[in-house]
């Protein structure tokens, strides 16, 4: 085999800049009451197209709340919730999906025994023919299905095998290629990684990556600093339900975001506790003046 | 320690169409038609048929195997529509009663109104699918299991079936409708019997098999049998990416109602009366007739075709054990030891095929 072609495997990726001035999704200020309880206060984020925007954030530190906004199951109560610069205010999930905002959940909605091809168009299928025999297409279904998951570089031997033989991360790589696919503009992964093992996570963010080079906005939900870091372009961590840091890729290292995530404060308390127990290596761990130490805080965290 | 670079993963590069991930190796033809449920009931078929061929020297007869084809239709009839349910999720235990419901309702219409044959039929259809609206209703509505609320219906259905029989007709049994405007029509439809090569073929094999070629269609080439076996397999995702769940399991429920139907109709017009009675016991036959047929108790899995081997392999031991002269009392038991040996077979043989 003598070919004086380059070798370059596949397609190149088109080279278009990302217009990053005009957002997709904005929340400014907005924030979530339910009932006495605030959940949510006075949190601002921007989408744009092509980038990827990562909410940080401990167990009950409103990320769910945070994202239940954007795709639609709650409503905002104050502040603002734009889509295309328009004021928005979803009522279904239907009608984010409408707008092409798309969330990945957890559990993603795949039937485990059904074929790939089946899951990827479940709900949506492709048919043909009038109507008493009215059927599936599945020809243009598979091929379809094939040719999406390899635009998202996802090699499957056989569609025709039940999703629930591939591994997780592979059948949130399936989600995400799915969502592409039926027209998402935003992308809203909730924990993709968080019950992955390390090699898997690496192929999650993989095509994360993907997706954001194909000019999706990207909501990458996470309490992994370091999953974050390898893919985000702008990080937000919530705190107790409210912005506690918000910072471009430039304006952070990765040594400081952990630190924002893990608490800050509270670390060097918990350094203090730990110190009293023996056996616990706390040299290691940060002082106290560089856990506390102030990185682009914004001003909701005054108030 | 810093770490101002660029996002350090990048998208992957796109694959060339030949590649395959490479993890899956190629399993043999044999091995991959094993893992298939219904080829393991085919096979069971095949071998039922072939022992009672040696044990039973009658079912060598064409008329012998026209009667077990027979004999298997009135319960395949059936069988499909609850392999579908089954498929998506639920069962039914109130099949068996309804067939008797559905042809005491077509029964009493006609005879205590003095209609024609025709309205009884309709006002059964109506009953039968009125039945599994109410199952199905209740099952989604509620989210109770379906065991509980078809075991509701099935005892609600025996005891109406025989209060109200008696309370229209004084009796246990409905009266003769054979000399009723339409009846010979009906029974064409229903009960009749075609002449193939000197051999009297009754018209419900024929029915039995259009359904479930019906049903196989629609349950692979179908929006309709996407949503079945998603409904069956995951609820909760199908319900996420759009597919209508309760329409779905409703019309499920109705479905089996028109297999009722279909084979209370039958009944009727064979037998011109009907005992109100009748008819209990047979549910548990049907959902075994889809269990061996490769349907996965739970849902989500399974076919429709693999129920009609299952079907027949029924109507094949029914018959077989009388033709070989033995006390039909064995039938049961039989078909307990079929029961079991076809699910061990199968989980034996998908453990072995889908191992990798």
């Amino acid at each position: 085999m003598t070919t004086n072609e380059t070798g370059t495997h596949g397609a190149v990726l088109a080279d278009r800049a990302p217009e990053k001035d005009s957002p997709v999704v904005e929340l400014r200020n907005a924030g979530k009451a339910y009932g006495n309880i605030r959940a949510l206060h006075g949190v601002s984020l921007t989408v744009h197209p092509g980038q990827v925007t990562c909410v940080l954030g401990d167990n009950g530190a409103g990320k769910s709340t945070l994202i239940k906004i954007i795709s639609g199951l709650h409503q905002h109560t104050e502040g603002e919730f734009l889509v295309d610069g328009e004021p928005v205010r979803f009522s279904t999930p239907r009608e984010a999906l409408d707008k092409g905002i798309a969330t990945v959940y957890q559990d993603l909605a795949v039937v485990p025994l059904m074929p790939v091809w089946r899951n990827f168009f479940l709900g949506s299928e492709m048919t043909k023919g009038p109507w008493p025999l009215r059927r599936l297409d599945i020809e243009r279904m598979k091929k379809t299905a094939d040719h999406e998951l390899r635009e998202m570089g996802i090699v499957l031997d056989d569609l025709e095998q039940p999703i629930g033989t591939l591994s997780g991360g592979q059948r949130q790589c399936v989600a995400i290629a799915r969502a592409v696919y039926f027209g998402a503009r935003v992308l809203i992964l909730d924990e993709p990684t968080a019950a992955l093992g390390v090699k898997q996570s690496g192929v999650v963010l993989k095509y994360v990556a993907a997706a954001r080079d194909r000019g999706l906005g990207v909501i990458f939900i996470t309490h992994n600093p370091h999953h974050a870091y390898m893919v985000g372009d702008h990080f937000s961590v919530l705190r107790l339900g409210t912005m506690e840091l918000s910072a471009e890729r430039s304006q952070i290292t990765l040594e400081e975001l952990t630190n924002h995530m893990a608490g800050g404060a509270e670390l060097a308390a918990l350094k203090h506790e730990l110190s009293q127990v023996r056996g616990v290596d706390v040299e290691e761990l940060p002082e106290e003046a560089d856990l506390t130490a102030p990185v682009a805080v914004t001003k909701e965290a005054a108030s | 320690m810093t770490q101002h670079a660029e996002p350090a993963v990048t998208s992957p590069p796109a694959p060339g169409l030949k590649d395959t991930d490479g993890r899956s190796a190629e399993r043999s033809m044999i091995v991959r038609l094993l893992a298939r449920p219904d080829v393991g009931v085919f096979l069971g078929a095949v071998a039922v048929y072939v022992f009672f061929l040696i044990a039973a020297p009658p079912v060598r007869d064409a008329s012998s195997m026209a009667n077990i084809l027979y004999q298997s239709s009135t319960l395949g009839i059936v069988t499909v529509p609850v392999a579908l349910l089954m498929i998506g999720g639920e069962f039914d235990l109130s099949a068996g009663v309804g067939v008797i419901t559905s042809a005491l309702t077509a029964s009493m219409t006609a005879y205590q109104l003095s209609m024609n044959v025709w309205v009884g039929v309709i006002a059964a259809l109506i009953a039968s699918l009125a039945i599994g609206f109410f199952n199905g209703w209740m099952v989604v509505k509620t989210g109770l299991p379906s065991f509980l609320v078809t075991l509701g219906s099935f005892l609600i259905l025996q005891g109406v079936n025989l209060a109200v029989t008696k309370l229209v007709t004084g009796n246990v049994a409905t009266d003769d409708i054979s000399t009723m405007d339409g009846f010979d029509q009906a029974k064409k439809v229903f009960a009749s019997s075609f002449d193939i090569g000197g051999v009297q073929v009754k018209i419900t094999v024929f029915w039995w098999l259009l359904f479930a070629a019906i049903a196989t269609w629609v349950l692979l080439r179908t929006k309709y049998g996407n949503w079945i076996f998603a409904v069956g397999g995951n609820r909760e995702s199908a319900r996420a990416v759009g597919v209508p769940v309760a329409f779905t399991k409703i019309s499920l429920f109705m479905l089996v109602g028109v297999g009722a139907w279909f084979v209370g109709m039958h009944q009727l017009f064979s037998f011109n009366t009907v005992q109100s009675g009748e008819g209990v016991g047979i549910e548990l036959i049907y959902i075994s007739g889809a269990v061996i047929g490769g349907c996965l108790l739970t849902g989500g899995a399974g076919s429709a075709i693999g129920p009609v081997f299952g079907a027949f392999m029924f109507g094949m031991v029914q018959q077989g054990i009388v033709y070989a002269g033995w006390n039909p009392d064995w039938f049961k038991a039989f078909l307990g030891v079929m029961l079991l040996g076809a699910v061990l077979i199968n989980l034996w043989v998908q453990r072995t095929a889908t191992r990798r």
